[in-house]
């Protein structure tokens, strides 16, 4: 393709991107704005592909457009809609008003400063140090690192620390929605059409899951990735109403939840008692190593995710047991 | 050859999505927009990805293309039938 055509198409590009992110702070319907999200996240997908990013870009069309997505589309499902502008003729209180514009003035001043920031600390990154150094040492080390995807051999080998501590992360994120208390009641049972989609394409989602996580050692792909289709899978099947939406029960869900840290903990260890740095895999280990913590990782990821769509604990099989009790004693 | 062909293809696919964007932005209703939109999309990415499949003489590729149209078909489907069906009964209830 030739350049012009790129330029354009990279202006285009931009000019979305920056009119659907726009578009979507400045509609004040709840629904319409996450719809808007939603697609600015895929345009950005669309984005990172150009940049030669690919796991980037999959990470944010399954992530950021996906799920997000859908997280937030059941978030504004439970906020009541707002008033249409016509009908709010009550008169306005001017004090509130004068602080609403206060602290969107505050806002702006103060992401105008963060944007001035980042901008700064990128010049400054460009300026400091030639930026071929790090491609360079990433491509020396491949060999030993147990993968040939470079992307899969930064997250899980070379700055396994990093990753090690996102997993905490998302495990402490979990527990915050633990707390929550019982998770919202699931949707209507889907009818004949969609009950017939996800026949289908629930296994395929599973099957995808396990191809990105096996395809992750030399191509785009990984935990994040794959973890990010099981708990599509998931959020599928309780739209469609299931009240099984392949989420373990009880002591079995907490262990999963912690897979993807424990497992990665206990890797770090043993190589310790064996003499080898935290985390300093033997270069012959190093791709089964990281495929055992991938994989963990991919269904920690996966339940936390699901989790945080149900916005709570799941009904345990024996609660649901005494709910049906409790209402056949009703009726 | 080759080229030509794939490029007359995909323009027709771009044609499809052109006519289903005019159609979701002037047609009157809902039901018509869903039809405009679900049928020249699923027309257009079907002629786009024969397009792009031609190009890439690759079978494997192909049939990676092939699964993303069906997959795509089969998803705008039902979401079309979703959403119809929702706004036929938020008419009846009311």
């Amino acid at each position: 393709m030739n350049p012009v055509s790129l330029l354009v198409f990279d202006g285009l590009l931009l000019v979305s991107i920056a009119g659907l992110a726009w578009a979507s702070l400045a509609t004040t319907d709840a629904r319409r704005s996450v719809i808007l999200f939603m697609a600015f996240g895929l345009v950005l997908a669309v984005a990172w592909g150009r940049l030669l990013a690919p796991d980037v870009a999959l990470a944010e069309a399954a992530i950021g457009a996906g799920l997000s997505g859908a997280l937030l589309l059941a978030a504004a499902h439970r906020q009541p809609r707002p008033l249409p502008p016509a009908s709010t003729n009550a008169p306005r209180n001017h004090g509130a008003a004068g602080v609403g514009v206060v602290l969107r003035w505050a806002v702006t001043l103060l992401c105008a400063a963060l944007a001035g920031i980042l901008a700064w600390a990128l010049l400054h990154a460009f300026d400091s140090a030639p930026h071929d150094m790090l491609p360079q040492a990433i491509s020396a080390n491949l060999a030993t690192s147990g993968v040939s995807n470079p992307v899969t051999a930064v997250l899980l080998n070379f700055r396994a620390y990093d990753t090690l501590l996102e997993l905490a992360v998302l495990l402490t994120a979990v527990l915050g929605i633990l707390a929550l208390g019982p998770a919202t009641p699931g949707y209507q049972p889907a009818g004949p059409v969609f009950d017939g989609l996800i026949r289908w394409l629930v296994p395929v989602l599973i099957l995808t899951a396990g191809y990105l996580l096996w395809v992750g050692a030399h191509a785009p792909g990984g935990a994040f990735q794959a973890g990010a289709m099981l708990a599509a899978a998931g959020v599928v099947l309780r739209l469609a109403g299931r009240s099984r939406i392949g989420l373990p029960d009880g002591i079995v869900l907490r262990i999963v939840m912690a897979a993807g840290m424990g497992v990665f903990l206990l890797v770090g260890l043993s190589l310790l008692l064996l003499g080898r740095p935290f985390l300093g895999y033997p270069p012959d280990w190093a791709g089964s190593l990281i495929l055992l913590i991938e994989t963990a990782a991919m269904l920690s990821i996966a339940a936390t995710l699901l989790l945080a769509f149900l916005g709570g604990r799941p009904e345990s099989t024996g609660d649901k047991a005494a709910a049906k009790r409790q209402r056949e004693a009703i009726s | 050859m080759i080229n030509t062909l794939s490029s007359i293809l995909i323009l027709a696919g771009v044609f499809f999505y052109l006519a289903g964007s005019i159609g979701l932005l002037r047609l009157p209703d809902l039901y018509s927009r869903l039809h405009a939109l679900t049928k020249a999309d699923n027309l257009g990415l079907g002629l786009l990805i024969a397009g792009v499949a031609l190009h890439s003489q690759d079978l494997l590729m192909m049939l990676k293309l092939l699964l993303t149209w069906l997959a795509v078909l089969a998803a705008s489907a039902t979401s079309a039938h979703l959403i119809a069906r929702q706004a036929r009964r938020q008419v009846t209830e009311s």
